[in-house]
């Protein structure tokens, strides 16, 4: 399983996908420069991503943490999410996301 | 501006949780310390991103908040009376004829000491900027990050950016002295306390300020002069805000900042240290915590504590050249318990 991770130049990167992973967790695994300076624990929205248009209703809905936190994203869209609260399971083989500039080192 | 230099045996860069801990260590050992940073207050990320979270990994404690252990650490500190230099950054960094380190803040106190230990975590805390193109050059002159003095927004066109706590506390407190008053914010939903939102839309109900549910795409001016700020809405497509002060609040990221110049090592803005002492390439700079890197490393805030106690044996034979480190346990010494004022 894997998913696509597009970097802050455009390039996409394919990224080993292991199932109760989060999305940022298998990013910053992957040696990608995201910064995720919290740890994953939904309080700094610095690993913000951006979800591929036809991805982003296919996956569980942001919890009211997520939605509060992503007030602090310097600019947020209808597909922003934050990786740390995207839990990889297999029928997300695939996903494609983008950092969002504000989450990139 | 300060022009005391003050004379310590250790300065600590930083006030998290394992720059804390490190004041106990070597103050076991006899050795005054004095701690600067960034933040208005002590615990570092502990205080500053999860005051409320909990951490179950602290040896001995199954849960407390990032808030608990701050100031937990504070009382098991108090004893050896560490000296703090809070909201200011460390930025200068010379080393003396008599080998000591003086190191200059962004305010000017001036510390000197044998020893120098960072405990930086993830870097100096700093606010999110907003990518617009060229606002830099607007920064300090109709850019601001922070409100320091009130005055400076009297009669002015005041555009505040954010939906958090400090986003609405300004709008609110700035809007009866501005002459205008703006909110913009990506959704018409905030984090900021509920009382705060009450009022922000009372203020806006009543026709004392605006909000935009827009997104910020351009400045406009003549840096360093804002005349406005270009936004875009879903429902009515782009347009320009007039304004002369522009209030992002986006909360804060963690940069390396001037630790970088200090002429130590450095390996993806982390500091390689040794794992016997903890020290940095060079000698009588160590590196403990988060922002240190050696095989095995984990991120972890017990490995920090750990990295502390080693440390702090180095640095007493720095400071105290010549004396004998008598290790010693705190269950059974009188000498320790002495300095820790319980006996």
């Amino acid at each position: 399983m894997k998913i696509l991770v597009t970097d802050g130049h455009g390039v996409e990167h394919e990224v080993e996908a292991t199932d109760g992973w989060t999305v940022m967790e298998m990013i910053r695994d992957a040696g990608l420069p995201i910064k995720a300076e919290c740890g994953g624990s939904c309080v700094c929205a610095t690993c913000h991503v951006l979800v591929d248009p036809d991805w982003f209703d296919k996956l569980p809905e942001k919890g009211e943490e997520e939605i509060d936190m992503l007030d602090l994203a310097l600019e947020v869209f209808d597909n922003s999410r934050l990786s740390c609260q995207i839990e990889f399971e297999p029928s997300m083989d695939g996903l494609k996301v983008t950092l969002a500039p504000d989450a990139i080192m | 501006m300060s022009d005391t230099t003050h004379q310590t045996d250790v300065i600590i860069v930083g006030a998290g949780p394992v720059g804390l801990f490190a004041v106990f260590e070597l103050g076991l050992l006899g050795l005054k310390s004095h701690l600067v940073d960034i933040l208005d207050r002590v615990g570092g990320q502990c205080a500053e991103l999860y005051p409320e979270k909990p951490i179950y990994d602290i040896p001995g404690i199954p849960v407390c908040t990032g808030q608990e252990l701050t100031d937990q650490l504070m009382a098991q500190i108090a004893p050896f009376g560490p000296q703090f230099h809070l909201s200011e950054m460390a930025e200068e960094l010379t080393k003396l004829d008599n080998g000591h380190w003086r190191l200059k803040t962004d305010v000017g106190t001036v510390l000197e000491a044998p020893v120098l230990v960072i405990a930086a975590g993830g870097g100096s805390f700093v606010p999110k900027k907003p990518h617009l193109p060229g606002i830099e050059d607007f920064e300090d002159g109709s850019v601001f990050y922070a409100v320091r003095q009130m005055e400076k927004f009297r009669d002015r066109d005041v555009l505040v950016a954010g939906g958090g706590d400090s986003a609405l506390d300004w709008f609110i407190a700035l809007q009866p002295i501005a002459k205008s008053i703006a909110l913009v914010h990506h959704r018409d939903g905030f984090r900021a306390a509920p009382h705060s939102v009450e009022a922000m839309r009372e203020i806006v109900a009543t026709g004392k300020g605006q909000l935009h549910i827009a997104q910020m795409k351009g400045i406009e001016g003549d840096a360093p002069n804002l005349t406005g700020v270009q936004l875009e809405s879903k429902e009515t497509g782009a347009f320009t805000h007039a304004c002369d002060m522009l209030l992002p609040f986006y909360g804060l990221t963690m940069k390396l900042g001037p630790v970088a110049e200090f002429g130590i090592n450095l390996e993806q803005n982390l500091i390689p240290v040794d794992t016997e002492k903890f020290e940095t390439n060079v000698p009588g700079i160590f590196a403990i915590g988060d922002i240190n890197t050696y095989p095995g490393k984990l991120k972890l805030i017990l490995s920090g504590f750990h990295e502390a106690a080693l440390m702090s044996q180095a640095a007493f034979r720095l400071a105290r050249p010549g004396e004998r480190l008598r290790f010693q346990y705190t269950t059974s010494s009188s000498a320790l318990q002495k300095k820790l004022g319980v006996r």
